[in-house]
């Protein structure tokens, strides 16, 4: 029998060389898919947390050398029982960075960009240059973000749909998504136009516990009421004008002390510091484990979407290891009407409608709620709110009919971007809008209502 | 060094002080630092255990660079077992860690002793024969053990503990265990004090629905000759007689009562799981019983005596909408009751079977069943193939499809070899798929990087588990993609 010659793509290459019976449509094996992976194949980590440590070091060694990783936050001890390729001498330094640097001395010919800022701060290019984004985050608001972003070049054209309503595969922007919280996790994939996106179940993941107010200031009964008391409504009255900081010991202390006092004046019984902290800063419980489980899950879909080498993950994996061990994989389906991925929402105008009458009425649309709106138009931008150079170039067009902008075509898709909802939940998003005039031939088309 | 504290915040949310002590405590063996053991090892140094010692008899060759984030190039030709332990050493300076060179194999064959030291024993990448042996050695020994291997896509994780107790489970369902079904007095003279049909809509808005299906209770079951509520009909009737409580519709507390209705319905006294374990032989205890049983035979007297048929209360009690005084005096009472009580703990016994009782005499009609079942016939196939795998590799000296070249005759041995198994187990005429069969070929024994971290992640997770009291395991699993 023919032994091998020794190489670092030992076991990856028994996968992706041979021929395989339980594998995806388009799986070729041989070396020339091995290094089309290597050469060709750029992979966004987004976050370099728990799972961000482990995505990095897993794609590594799973034949993916293009990494990059952007993450905002810097290292702290607290990250320490499980984001392993911190030491406590990098307390304080960007996670990206130091991330990026520890797996690439240990793993040869693996090359990691790192990027130390918010996800909000890249240029939609940026995102437009990875075949795939695996996210290791654990915000609701980061998820959406990017999966608007990811989804946002599927339907950046009319064209990234085939005649029979299929999305082109080169727009397809596919996504993997892992999060935890203790002993818990789940791994999805989310391939834009065919899976649901992240928005279209959004239901999954529960609105944020938020006491109300009265039940705070008149009728507290948890300790945890006792702390958000001396957080959001204690420390204004005493701090005129000065916000709270979560990260300063000392503000935190004055919050704990003031929790203290309301809770002996009720007679309300567990407020500890560490509690303090766990709800003012809303403190997720952590650990190796499942981090380590739910970004290999994702790691090994990365690969199969890219290779075929075996059949995906359709398309929502749950894992719970609080009472034995449980996992369940769910196929859940699109939301037909998603403002994300759908088929974009439809505004009708009259063509005299200016550009800054348009981006008023979107203020007011009751699916939309934006503010703050940015507008472009294929590929070029009518308004930008940001930067101020680019706010003064788009400025003039304000006064000018949308439908003269956008070139005298009687319906089209059109790109906003602002910040959707209500008060203080509001966060940026990108809505596709089918934009269709009025009194012009063709408007009654079902092609652009049909849509996704 | 960081203050301990707060390098495991983190995880102290979970499972507390009491729980980390017991893992620091911990000494642990690692059998194969691959990537599975490495991996698994990983999880258990940064969470804070006690001490850890590889094994491992193998170089660092140029194949480990692509799956093991443990060795590097500087490494190639060293010890395995030595480069590992110097990475996992960095990780965390409160880990004391130690390497022998040596094939586990080996020390299975001529030093089982050296197992006894460990209090657990992660035996990773082991063909059939030595998990046997090694399996009745910790048995002996009293040594926990738990099996891990990652093999292609597939893989899986086995527990192998005489008997893992859980007291004091933790589980979120404790929040149940109101006593709504079944006040006891103090319980039910506080309730009495509170008038449901009160004039003011502040207070009857910020009634607890505590009281609210207590008092209800105690109303049907003078109605109903002692009785609550059992049948369908009945308890839409008493939701209904909730219903018609309300004076305005933002109460919510009245809807917290009507969701949590149930918690009279339920039938009162001990979970039929606890009768079970109270019942068992052990719970009549001598001088050689362990500390759980022990605590066992203590429940079941207090069950039998001032517990009147139910078991100590814990005494938490969830947020509800209400007044703080009554919400405080509620919790005060509920308190008072565990204290007196003391006895505070759920149980839940486990007792795992040796491997070679589940390899020699396997569950036939259970086999079989799987074997046929659409939903199942795939992880059991693969659990078989597993093991077909260790009997190819006894006859042929290699794994099926290890070495590139001769796949066609490689796939009829180890169908073969798997048809053999398959009868042995008294599945005859019972076969599994082309597919299979094709694919665990394909696989080669490789040992990818992710499929290990997954398994390796798994295996960590339970040896945290079956160190503390308060969760529970996995009785056996396996994965395949």
């Amino acid at each position: 029998m023919a032994v091998s010659e020794p190489s670092r793509s030992r076991d990856l290459d028994k996968l992706l060389l041979r021929p395989g019976h339980i594998i995806g449509p388009n799986f070729e094996p041989g070396p020339e898919l091995r290094e089309a992976i290597k050469e060709s194949v750029k992979v966004l980590v987004v976050g370099a947390g728990g799972l961000g440590c482990e995505l990095l070091k897993d794609l590594a060694l799973t034949g993916f050398p293009n990494l990059d990783v952007i993450d905002m936050d810097r290292i702290e001890v607290t990250n320490l029982n499980r984001q392993f390729l911190f030491r406590l001498e990098d307390v304080g330094k960007p996670k990206a960075e130091v991330a990026a640097k520890r797996v690439m001395e240990r793993v040869n010919g693996v090359n990691i960009t790192p990027h130390f800022c918010r996800i909000e701060d890249k240029p939609l290019d940026f995102y437009s240059d990875f075949n795939i984004i695996v996210l290791g985050l654990d915000s609701i608001e980061a998820r959406s973000y990017i999966n608007g972003v990811a989804c946002g070049f599927l339907v950046g054209t009319r064209l990234s749909y085939d005649s029979d309503d299929n999305p082109r595969d080169e727009t397809v922007k596919p996504m993997v998504d892992g999060g935890t919280e203790g002993f818990k996790g789940h791994a999805r994939i989310i391939l834009p136009g065919t899976t649901p996106c992240f928005e279209c179940t959004i239901w999954l993941f529960p609105p944020q516990v938020k006491f109300p107010l009265c039940t705070l200031a008149e009728t507290p009964r948890t300790a945890a009421h006792c702390i958000e008391y001396a957080h959001l409504i204690k420390w204004d009255e005493v701090h005129s004008g000065k916000s709270f900081d979560p990260d300063n010991p000392e503000d935190m202390q004055w919050v704990y002390s003031e929790a203290v006092k309301r809770a002996e004046l009720f007679g309300i019984p567990g407020v500890t510091y560490s509690l303090t902290q766990g709800v003012v800063k809303n403190i997720i419980p952590a650990i190796a484990s499942t981090n380590a489980i739910i970004s290999a899950a994702c790691a090994l879909e990365t690969l199969k979407i890219v290779s075929d080498c075996s059949k995906t993950l359709s398309n929502y994996l749950t894992y719970n290891g609080v009472e034995g061990l449980h996992t369940k994989v769910t196929e859940f389906v699109r939301d037909k009407d998603c403002l994300v991925c759908g088929p974009g929402v439809l505004i009708e105008l009259e063509k005299s409608v200016t550009l800054k009458k348009f981006i008023d009425q979107l203020e007011d649309h009751p699916k939309l709620l934006l503010t703050r709106v940015s507008v472009s138009h294929r590929g070029k931008n009518l308004y930008m709110q940001a930067p101020p150079v680019l706010e003064e170039m788009t400025r003039s067009n304000l006064d000018l009919p949308l439908f003269d902008l956008m070139g005298g075509i009687s319906k089209d898709i059109v790109h906003v971007n602002g910040m959707a909802g209500k008060g203080d939940k509001k966060q940026s998003c990108l809505r596709k809008l089918r934009v269709v005039f009025r009194g012009i031939d063709g408007v009654t088309d079902i092609d652009m209502a049909g849509g996704a | 060094m960081a203050e301990p504290k707060t390098k495991y915040d983190r995880q102290l949310r979970i499972w507390g002080e009491q729980g980390q002590a017991a893992l620091e405590k911990s000494s642990i063996c690692l059998l194969n630092c691959g990537p599975t053991g490495s991996e698994t090892l990983k999880n258990l140094v940064l969470g804070g255990v006690g001490s850890i010692t590889v094994v491992d008899g193998s170089k660092v060759e140029l194949g480990d660079l692509g799956n093991n984030f443990m060795v590097d190039e500087s490494s190639v030709g060293q010890s395995k077992a030595k480069t590992v332990c110097a990475f996992l050493e960095e990780l965390n300076d409160a880990v004391k860690a130690k390497f022998i060179e040596e094939y586990p194999e080996k020390l299975i064959e001529s030093n089982p002793s050296f197992f006894s030291q460990f209090t657990l024993v992660v035996a990773t990448q082991l063909v059939e024969s030595s998990m046997v042996k090694l399996d009745r050695i910790c048995r002996d020994a009293n040594v926990k053990l738990i099996f891990a291997r990652s093999y292609g896509l597939t893989g899986f994780v086995r527990i192998s503990v005489k008997e893992h107790a859980v007291i004091e489970s933790k589980p979120d369902h404790f929040l149940d265990d109101l006593r709504l079904n079944n006040p006891w007095p103090e319980l039910r003279r506080f309730a009495e004090t509170i008038d449901l049909d009160t004039p003011d809509p502040v207070v009857h808005k910020h009634t607890p629905y505590v009281i609210i299906l207590i008092k209800m209770a105690e109303e049907w079951t003078k109605t109903h000759d002692g009785n609550l509520p059992s049948t369908r009909e009945e308890k839409k009737v008493f939701k209904d007689l909730i219903k018609a409580k309300m004076i305005a519709s933002d109460e919510d507390n009245y809807k917290e009562a009507i969701e949590a209705s149930f918690k009279v319905f339920s039938p009162q006294g001990i979970s039929p799981a606890v009768q079970q374990i109270i019942n068992d032989s052990c719970a009549d205890v001598n001088s050689n019983s362990s500390d759980f049983w022990v605590l066992v035979a203590a429940l079941k007297e207090f069950i039998a005596n001032e517990g009147g048929g139910e078991a100590p209360l814990e005494g938490a009690i969830p947020d509800m909408t209400s007044s703080t005084e009554l919400y405080v005096n509620l919790q005060k009472i509920y308190q008072a009751k565990a204290e007196t009580d003391f006895l505070v703990m759920e149980t839940y016994v486990c007792r795992y079977r040796l491997i070679e009782d589940e390899y020699n005499s396997p569950v036939q009609l259970e086999l079989q069943k799987y074997l046929t079942d659409e939903d199942y016939c795939v992880a059991v196939g693969f659990y078989i193939l597993l093991r077909a795998v260790d009997r190819f590799a006894a006859n042929y000296n290699s794994f099926p499809g290890q070495f590139d070249g001769e796949m066609d005759e490689e796939i009829s041995r180890l169908k073969t070899t798997a048809v053999t198994l398959l009868n042995d187990l008294g599945c005859n005429g019972s076969t599994l798929t082309e597919d299979l069969i094709n694919e665990m070929c394909r696989y080669g024994a490789a040992e990818l990087h992710a499929v290990a971290a997954f398994i390796g992640g798994i295996a960590s997770q339970e040896v945290i588990k079956v160190f503390f009291f308060f969760f529970f395991c996995l009785i056996f699993s396996q994965w395949i993609w």
